[in-house]
C-alpha cells in the first residue's frame, strides 16, 4: 500500500493508505483525530472542513495521497497548548453558535479562513455567503453569523465593535 | 463569576469539548477487535424478494458474515415494535403489519434493509455488499397517499386491506354537521403538508458489543432515548433482559425526532456482535440516511370552517389523509392523531370540531415525528385557513384572530378535542410580535418595495402546541404502550458537589448547562459543582428520553422532586446536628437554618455528616444523601405565541427573500434565555425550510428523487434571515417549574407565517393558496400566469 507523509497540527505522520482513502478517513481512522466530521457523501455539508496549508478544504473531497507533504490543521489543533481558545472558538462559545456541535468543527475551520481572507472587513451578507458550503441543522445560522462577525476584529487585532456585544 | 442560576444566559459547558473536536459521537468510538457492517438495502420500492446469493460476497477479502432475514428468523429475532396502538372509528384496532429487521419475502420501500454484510473494514464490507446478488420480482409501487386508496392499488401488507392502517376520528360529528347546516358562511381549503427529511447533521451510527463471559450486550447508538431503545430492542426484538443490555447514547449530533425510534440497524449490530463474539459497527452515510431515517409530515387535508355573520368560528371540519410509509415506525400512529387532531382548536374558541384521519401505507420510507410532530401540521392548516377566511370575508386578519382568540381569563380551557389548556395569553404574544415586527410600518415598506419592482408581503401565525409529553395514564388510554414520566437521581457527594443522573438526553439542547443551572439554583451550590449525566442506561436509573419538548418540563420537574427529597432529608440531618426541631429548619441558598437564628449548616456539612455518620440520627435515617424521583406530568404543557414573517420576492425570478422574522413565544419558565433563543431560531430555520425549500419528492416509480443534499434543499446561511426571538410567558400551572418547553415552537409556528407572507405578497395575482415548498419555480409560474388585479389601476 502507498504511504503518505504529512504534518497534522504540527505533528509528523507517515501512514499507509489505500488509493481510495479520503483525507477525512485518514484523519479520523488512521490518525485518530475524530473532531473532523462526516455529514454527507456529496461534498455539500462542510462538517469535514480542515485547513491544508492554511486554506480551508473539505477533507471528504481530497484523497489522502494528494496531501503528501502537506501541513494540515484540524479543529484539534486550534487551541493553544495551555487550552486558550482561538478567537473563533471563543466567539462561537460566547455567541452560542453551536448546539449539537456536529457541524461546528467544519464551521469554525471555514470561518477562520473566511475572516483571514477578508482583512478589509466582512459584512453579514459576505459571512452568510461564505458559509454557503457549510450546513447546520440546529442553529438557524443566526448565532454563527454573529460569532464570525465578532471574531473578525479579534483576529485582525481590532477592538470588538459594540454591535457584536 | 456572575449569577448562574435560573434566568441567566450561562455559556454552555458542553461547548468546550465540541469546539476542540473532543466531542464523542458514536462514530468516533471504536471497540477493540471491532468489525464493520454495511446494510444492503433494496433499490426497489415494492418487490418480491426471490433470492439472495451471497457466495461471491462471502469469498471476498475480509468478509466475515452475510446475514439475511432468514438468519434472524432462525434465531427467533422479532420484528420492530410499534409503540402506539390506535383504534378505528368502529372500535377495531389499527392494522399493525409485521416490520421485519431484515426483509422477509418482500421489500416495501427503497432503502428497506435486505442483508447485513460484516467484514474487517468498512470498505471490505461495502465492496462485498456490492457483490451480493439479489433477485427481485417487481410489484407495482404505491407512492402518494391518494394512490394508496384508489381501487385496484397494489397492496403492501396482507394485514392492511386497502393499504389502510387506521381510519380514526375525534370530536362531535353530529354537532359539527348541524353547525355547518346553519352557518352564515363556510370557507374551505385543501392543502398538503410536505414530506420532509429531518437530516440531523450527524448520520445515525451503532456499535454492538458483547461480553461472552458475562453475557452482557452493549449498544452504542445515536439515540434521543437510550432507555426506550433498551426496552424495545431488549423486550421485543432480541429478547435480552434489561439487566444484560446496556444502551449508551453518547454525544449525539442532532435528532429532531429522527433519533427517537428503534431502528433495524441497532438490533442488527447488537445481534451480530453476539453471534460473532466481536464488536460490530455500522455508520450510515447520507445517501442511506435519506432512505432509512424516518421522514416527517406528509398530510393531504381538507379543512372547512363554519362562520357566523360576524366572523366567529362556529365549527371546524377536517379530513386528513396521512402517510405512514411502508411500515409503522415507533410512534408513527400517534403523530397525525393525538399530536395533530387534538390541536385543531389552536388558540381559538371554536366550539365544535370534528376531524377524521385516515392513515395509509405506501412504498416510501416510514414517516414518524419530526420536530413538532403533528402540531406543525395542525398550526399550518389552521393558520392558513384563518388567512383564507380573512381574505374571503374581507375581514382584517389580525382582527379576525383577536375576535376568535380564547380569552386569557378563560383558562383553564377545555377544547372540543380532548385537551385542556392550562394557561396562555394570545393577545400578549400577538401584540408583542406585531410591535417587534413593526406591523404598522409595513404598508410603507410594501409601497417602497413596489416602487423598486419587488413584491413585499407580511404573514402572521398565532399558534399553540401541546408538549411536555406526557401524562402516562392519559396517553395509555389513548393507545400508548409506554409511560411517559421522567426520572432524576440527585446525588449530593460527601464534600457537597452534586451529580445528577437524568433520563432525558441532550443532543444539542444544552442540558448539561441548563440542568446544572437549575440544580445550582435550587440547592444553592456553585454551578461548577454540579455535574449532569445522561445517555447511559448503566448509569441512569431509568428514563424516557428527549422529544416533544419534554426535557425541562418533565425531566426538570423530576429533578425538582428529587431535590425536594434531598432538602427534606437534609433538614432532618441538620436538625440533628443543630439540636433543633426539624419543623424549625428552613432551607435556602444552600443553608439549613434554624428559623430566625444565625445557626445553620451548609449543604456540604450536612452531606459530609450523611456519608461519615458519626454524629447522625442512624436510628431514624439511613446514611448517604441521594434521592431519586419519577415524575409523571399531570397534563401536557401548552406553549404558543405569534410569529411574524416579512418577505420580499422578485417577480422576475420568483425568488423569495425572508427579510424579517419575529417569533414571540410563551414557553413558560425560562432557565437559560440564550439557549431558549437558540432553540427557537433553529426551529424557525427548519420551519422556513419547510415553507420555502424542503421536500422529500418521490417519482411515480417510487424512487426518492431528492435523496441527497444536492437535490434536497437544506436551508443554508444565505437563504435565512436574522431571527428575532422574544418570550412573553405565562407559567405552566401544573409542574413545579412553570416550564412549558421551547424545542419545537419555532418549527410549529413559522411555516404558516412564511406562507401567509408569500401569499400576501402575491395578493395582486389572485392566488388563494399554494402548497409548500414555495419554490421560485412555483411562484414564477403564478406571476407569469396571473393577471394582476390591480394592473388596471
Ligand atoms: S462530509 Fe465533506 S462536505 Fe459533507
Ligand atoms: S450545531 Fe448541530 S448541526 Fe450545527
Amino acid at each position: 500500500m502507498p504511504q503518505v507523509s504529512l504534518t497534522v497540527n504540527g505533528k509528523r505522520h507517515s501512514v499507509e493508505v489505500e488509493g481510495r482513502t479520503l483525507l477525512v478517513e485518514l484523519l479520523r481512522e488512521k490518525i485518530g483525530l475524530t473532531g473532523t466530521h462526516v455529514g454527507c457523501d456529496t461534498s455539500q455539508c462542510g462538517a469535514c472542513v480542515v485547513q491544508i496549508d492554511d486554506k480551508s478544504v473539505k477533507s471528504c473531497t481530497v484523497l489522502a495521497l494528494q496531501v503528501d507533504g502537506a501541513s494540515i490543521t484540524t479543529i484539534e489543533g486550534l487551541a493553544a497548548a495551555d487550552g486558550t481558545l482561538h478567537p473563533m472558538q471563543e466567539m462561537f462559545r460566547e455567541h452560542h453558535a453551536l448546539q449539537c456541535g456536529f457541524c461546528t468543527p467544519g464551521m469554525v475551520m471555514n470561518a477562520i479562513d473566511l475572516v483571514k481572507t477578508n482583512p478589509d472587513g466582512l459584512t453579514e451578507e459576505q459571512i452568510r455567503h461564505g458559509l454557503e458550503g457549510n450546513l447546520c441543522r440546529c442553529t438557524g445560522y443566526h448565532n454563527i453569523v454573529k460569532a464570525i462577525a465578532a471574531a473578525w476584529p479579534l483576529m485582525h487585532g481590532k477592538k470588538v465593535p459594540a454591535a457584536a456585544e | 463569576m456572575g449569577f448562574e442560576g435560573i434566568g441567566a444566559s450561562v455559556r454552555r459547558r458542553e461547548d468546550l469539548r465540541f469546539l476542540n473536536g473532543k466531542g464523542r459521537y458514536t462514530d468516533d468510538l471504536n471497540r477493540p477487535g471491532q468489525l464493520h457492517a454495511i446494510v444492503k438495502r433494496s433499490d426497489r420500492p415494492h418487490a418480491r424478494l426471490v433470492g439472495i446469493d451471497a457466495a461471491a460476497a462471502l469469498a471476498m477479502d475480509g468478509v466475515v458474515a452475510v446475514y439475511t432475514g432468514a438468519d434472524l428468523a432462525a434465531d427467533g429475532v422479532g420484528g420492530l415494535p410499534c409503540g402506539w396502538q390506535l383504534h378505528n372509528k368502529d372500535g377495531s384496532p389499527m392494522a399493525e403489519p409485521a416490520h421485519p429487521v431484515l426483509a422477509i419475502g418482500k421489500v416495501r420501500h427503497v432503502g428497506d434493509p435486505v442483508a447485513l454484510v460484516v467484514a474487517g473494514t468498512r470498505q471490505q464490507a461495502r465492496d462485498a455488499a456490492e457483490a451480493l446478488v439479489i433477485s427481485y420480482a417487481d410489484l407495482p409501487p404505491v407512492v402518494g397517499v391518494r394512490d394508496a386508496i384508489v381501487a385496484g392499488a397494489a397492496s403492501l401488507h396482507d394485514e392492511a386491506p386497502g393499504n389502510v392502517c387506521y381510519d380514526w376520528q375525534i370530536g362531535d360529528k353530529a354537532g359539527v354537521d348541524a353547525a355547518f347546516a346553519g352557518a352564515h358562511r363556510v370557507v374551505s381549503l385543501d392543502l398538503t403538508n410536505n414530506r420532509l427529511v429531518p437530516n440531523a447533521m450527524e448520520p445515525r451510527a451503532a456499535i454492538g458489543d458483547f461480553d461472552p463471559f458475562t453475557g452482557d450486550h452493549t449498544l452504542y447508538t445515536t439515540s434521543q432515548n437510550p432507555h426506550v431503545i433498551r426496552l424495545l430492542m431488549g423486550a421485543f426484538v432480541l429478547h435480552i433482559p434489561e439487566h444484560r443490555l446496556r444502551v449508551v447514547a453518547p454525544d449525539v449530533g442532532g435528532g429532531f425526532g429522527s433519533k427517537i425510534y428503534h431502528y433495524a440497524e441497532e438490533a442488527l449490530v447488537t445481534w451480530a456482535a453476539g453471534k460473532l463474539g466481536r464488536p460490530v459497527k455500522w455508520t450510515s452515510d447520507r445517501a442511506e440516511a435519506f432512505i432509512s431515517d424516518a421522514h416527517g409530515r406528509d398530510h393531504d387535508s381538507t379543512a372547512e370552517m363554519a362562520l357566523d355573520a360576524q366572523g366567529n368560528f362556529l365549527a371546524l371540519r377536517v379530513r386528513t389523509l396521512c402517510n405512514m410509509g411502508a411500515y409503522l415506525s415507533t410512534f408513527a400512529p400517534a403523530v397525525p392523531t393525538y399530536l395533530y387532531a387534538t390541536l385543531l382548536a389552536g388558540v381559538y374558541r371554536t366550539p365544535l370540531i370534528h376531524a377524521e384521519v385516515k392513515a395509509v401505507f405506501t412504498n416510501t420510507v416510514p414517516v414518524d415525528a419530526y420536530r413538532g410532530a403533528g402540531r406543525p401540521e395542525a398550526s399550518y392548516l389552521l393558520e392558513r385557513l384563518v388567512d383564507v377566511i380573512a381574505r374571503e370575508t374581507g375581514m382584517d386578519r389580525v382582527a379576525l384572530r383577536r375576535r376568535n382568540f380564547i380569552p386569557s381569563d378563560a383558562y383553564p380551557y377545555q377544547t372540543p378535542v380532548a385537551l385542556q389548556y392550562d394557561s396562555g395569553n394570545h393577545v400578549m404574544t400577538l401584540d408583542a410580535a406585531l410591535a417587534a415586527a413593526d406591523f404598522d410600518g409595513f404598508a410603507a415598506r410594501r409601497a417602497a418595495a413596489k416602487a423598486a419592482g419587488r413584491l413585499r408581503g407580511m404573514g402572521i401565525s398565532t399558534y399553540l402546541e401541546a408538549c411536555g409529553i406526557a401524562p402516562s395514564a392519559v396517553v395509555g388510554s389513548l393507545g400508548a404502550r409506554a409511560g411517559l414520566f421522567e426520572v432524576a437521581n440527585v446525588r449530593v457527594n460527601p464534600t457537597g458537589s452534586v451529580t445528577v443522573f437524568t433520563g432525558t438526553h441532550s443532543h444539542g439542547q444544552g442540558h448539561e448547562t441548563t440542568f446544572a443551572q437549575l440544580v445550582a439554583d435550587q440547592l444553592g451550590v456553585a454551578f461548577d459543582q454540579v455535574d449532569i449525566v445522561h445517555g447511559d442506561t448503566a448509569r441512569i436509573p431509568f428514563g424516557m428520553g428527549t422529544y416533544g419538548s419534554r426535557s425541562l418540563a418533565v425531566g426538570g420537574s423530576a429533578m425538582v422532586k428529587a431535590m425536594d427529597k434531598i432538602i427534606l432529608k437534609g433538614s432532618k440531618i441538620a436538625a440533628h446536628l443543630l439540636e433543633a426541631d426539624v419543623a424549625d429548619i428552613e432551607f435556602s441558598q444552600g443553608q439549613f437554618r434554624v428559623k430566625g437564628t444565625d445557626r445553620a449548616k451548609a449543604l456540604a456539612e450536612v452531606s459530609l455528616a450523611a456519608y461519615v455518620p458519626h454524629n447522625y440520627p442512624l436510628d431514624e435515617l439511613e446514611p448517604g444523601l441521594e434521592e431519586t424521583a419519577f415524575y409523571d406530568p399531570k397534563n401536557f404543557t401548552f406553549p404558543g405565541g405569534c410569529h411574524v414573517c416579512e418577505v420580499e420576492l422578485d417577480p422576475e425570478t420568483g425568488v423569495v427573500r425572508v427579510v424579517n422574522f419575529v417569533a414571540v413565544d410563551d414557553v413558560g419558565r425560562v432557565v437559560n434565555p440564550m439557549i431558549v433563543e437558540g432553540q427557537v431560531q433553529g426551529g424557525v430555520a427548519q420551519g422556513i425550510g419547510q415553507a420555502l425549500l424542503e421536500a422529500a419528492c418521490y417519482d411515480a416509480g417510487g424512487q426518492l428523487v431528492s435523496g441527497s443534499f444536492m437535490d434536497y434543499t437544506m436551508p443554508r446561511a444565505d437563504c435565512l434571515p436574522n431571527i428575532t426571538v422574544g418570550t412573553e410567558s405565562t407559567m405552566c400551572t401544573h409542574n413545579p417549574l412553570g416550564a412549558k418547553g421551547c424545542g419545537e415552537v419555532g418549527a410549529i409556528g413559522s411555516p404558516p407565517a412564511v406562507v401567509n407572507a408569500v401569499i400576501d405578497a402575491l395578493s395582486d395575482y389572485g392566488v388563494r393558496h399554494m402548497d409548500m415548498p414555495l419554490t421560485p419555480e412555483k411562484i414564477w409560474g403564478i406571476i407569469q400566469a396571473g393577471r394582476p388585479a390591480l394592473a388596471a389601476e
